[in-house]
């Protein structure tokens, strides 16, 4: 395995009385794609806000490039290199495309004309080039989900944190999306994806984390991951793996 | 036209004015409208591009103001460097209200409350202090030389106004066009989003609140020099609060010309109103309100985005007529 870009050690996030994330420990090894998956409610997208620092862990650290950033502010971790997505795309509504994209841009091009240019051929790059001077609420689902990436990719990142940006998308989308993802890593950024489209994790991903009430309850390829039984059970109820589950176990 | 060619026309023209206007009432009636203008500009900074709603500006325009009087007064202090004073002070009042309230994570309406409060912390204390001259306010000696910043004539008192308003327009016109400026756009149009890209929100805040507090502030040491007289109610008062908000926000917030438009119509109408029915106390409030109740009826984005959704109209059905003949 590479050497890891982001490793989590035994981290914790407790709201009140809910655990939401239990000791979990993981490594995103540089270039490439490991994904995260689980049931809903499973703690994945705390997990990217502790990752991301938008959230401070109750326990447990996190390095980043061998660093300890456990303790560091989130615009903070953004100037390193870790940029995130949100679930929840949110798009500066009021501006346009261009100067959505732009104020990512402008994280290590302090003047406009700079910043202009990166999102001018992001926009391009990412197949929002006629859209650039639209307002950012008159895109589609598909359009700000690319936006969402757009602006994610102008602030340079060597860590992506992609929460779900293939969920809402029709198979066409899904299909033209997936060859984007793939693009990235091949430029060298690491990519950390929560997904729920299974096609995609299989085709995207080398190595997936199983998230359930908070804990890492699996891992390994996907194709080993997606016939556990306990993952199995964990999506579809105590027994699942006996009744319909993988053929290794029957 | 270029923006900025457009705007330095724009102020050339009004500075010619009193070469053409010599009447004191037109003069003073500008001058008025001017000062809120500047007043406004300050507040658009903030709550216009930083989506952060101030209702206690008067914080700023009476610190201003009080520096520039008290230094002069109690400690002879030369006026230029009092008004120097006073726009210093106005900006570490801004910059203390803002690292105590940002640093807290007080947002939207609880950020509008607790600016609204100390402002009235401020002039209550005003109100009582013997410094500020209390009940009786303060009143700096008539002293008509250019040195005491105290001019014979309105015209001059009108180019040091108008200049001072061609300096925010300046900031304005600079938040649109530099990082600072597209961070603290980022910041009112999403936090948490900003933030994911690298955005300090809280040292983008509080520097627009401090320049902010300063423009204002600077308002608030030239009604010191205009009028020669202030008091609590006059420079913490929430009247001023209220103005520095209603022109932004009627002319269009967030906009370069916004806050000068708004002051120009709202002074206008205030004048129409006391020359229909008199000088009835409280009229300009009454005027305030009906004018605020139509913009935000009609013109949400203030008659700057009135003006622009007019234009795009317009070259929308040119360009229908011209699909219809071609």
């Amino acid at each position: 395995m590479a050497k890891a870009l982001l490793s989590i050690e035994s981290v914790s996030r407790r709201f009140g009385g809910l655990l939401a994330v239990n000791h979990v420990s993981l490594a995103a090894p540089t270039g490439r794609i490991t994904a995260l998956i689980g049931p809903n409610g499973a703690g994945k997208t705390t997990l990217f806000a502790l990752i991301s620092g938008f959230l401070a862990p109750t326990e447990g650290s996190i390095h980043y490039g061998g660093e300890p950033i456990t303790t560091l502010p989130a615009h903070e971790r953004a100037r390193r290199g870790i940029a995130r997505t949100f679930q929840i795309v949110q798009p500066f509504s009021g501006l346009s495309v261009r100067d959505n994209i732009v104020v990512g841009a402008h994280l290590h091009h302090p003047t406009r004309a700079a910043a202009l240019d990166l999102a001018d051929a992001i926009g391009r790059e990412l197949g929002l080039g006629a859209m650039l001077d639209r307002p950012a609420d008159t895109l589609t689902v598909a359009g700000r989900k690319r936006l969402e990436l757009a602006r994610a990719l102008a602030t340079k990142p060597k860590l992506l944190l992609l929460d779900e940006v293939l969920a809402g998308l029709n198979p066409t989308e899904i299909r033209e999306m997936v060859p984007l993802v793939r693009g990235l890593c091949g430029r060298g950024i690491t990519i950390i994806m929560i997904e729920h489209v299974m096609q995609a994790v299989m085709s995207l991903s080398e190595h997936v984390f199983v998230l359930a009430e908070g804990c890492i309850i699996a891992e390994g390829t996907p194709a080993a991951v997606a016939a556990d039984p306990g993952v199995i059970e964990a999506y579809l109820g105590h027994g699942a793996a006996k009744k319909w589950g993988a053929p290794h176990v029957q | 036209m270029k923006p900025l060619a457009c705007m330095l026309t724009f102020i050339i023209a009004l500075a010619a004015v009193p070469l053409v206007v010599q009447s004191n009432t037109a003069l003073n009636f500008l001058i008025t409208a001017l000062l809120i203008a500047l007043v406004g500009q300050g507040w658009n900074i903030l709550g216009g591009y930083g989506g952060q709603y101030s209702f206690g500006h008067a914080a700023f325009f009476g610190t201003g103001a009080y520096v520039t009087a008290i230094l002069q007064v109690r400690y002879s202090v030369n006026a230029w460097p009092g008004f120097l004073a006073g726009v210093t002070a106005g900006a570490s009042m801004g910059a203390i209200i803002g690292a105590l309230t940002f640093r807290a994570g007080i947002r939207g309406s609880y950020f509008a409350l607790v600016t609204l409060a100390f402002a009235e912390v401020l002039r209550i204390l005003a109100s009582v202090a013997p410094i500020t001259g209390a009940g009786v306010g303060t009143l700096i000696k008539l002293d008509l030389r250019a040195s005491a910043l105290q001019f014979q004539s309105r015209a001059v008192f009108y180019w040091v106004i108008l200049a001072l308003v061609a300096v925010s327009l300046l900031i304005a016109y600079a938040l649109e066009r530099t990082r600072f400026g597209a961070w603290l756009i980022a910041v009112r149009e999403n936090e948490d989003a900003a933030t994911a890209l690298g955005v300090n929100a809280f040292k983008v805040k509080l520097g627009a609140m401090t320049i902010s507090a300063a423009v204002t502030a600077a308002a608030g040491c030239f009604y010191a020099q205009y009028f020669l007289f202030i008091d609590s109610g006059i420079a913490y008062g929430t009247r001023m609060s209220v103005e520095a908000l209603l022109t932004p926000i009627i002319g269009g917030s967030g906009t370069v010309f916004g806050p000068l438009l708004g002051a120009l119509v709202v002074k206008s109408l205030s004048e129409v109103a006391i020359w229909v029915a008199g000088d009835a106390p409280g009229l300009n409030l009454i005027v305030y309100g009906c004018v605020l109740i139509l913009v935000i009826a009609f013109a949400p984005r203030g008659l700057v985005g009135l003006l622009g959704g007019l234009k795009t109209h317009l070259a929308r059905s040119r360009l229908l007529k011209d699909a219809a003949n071609g």
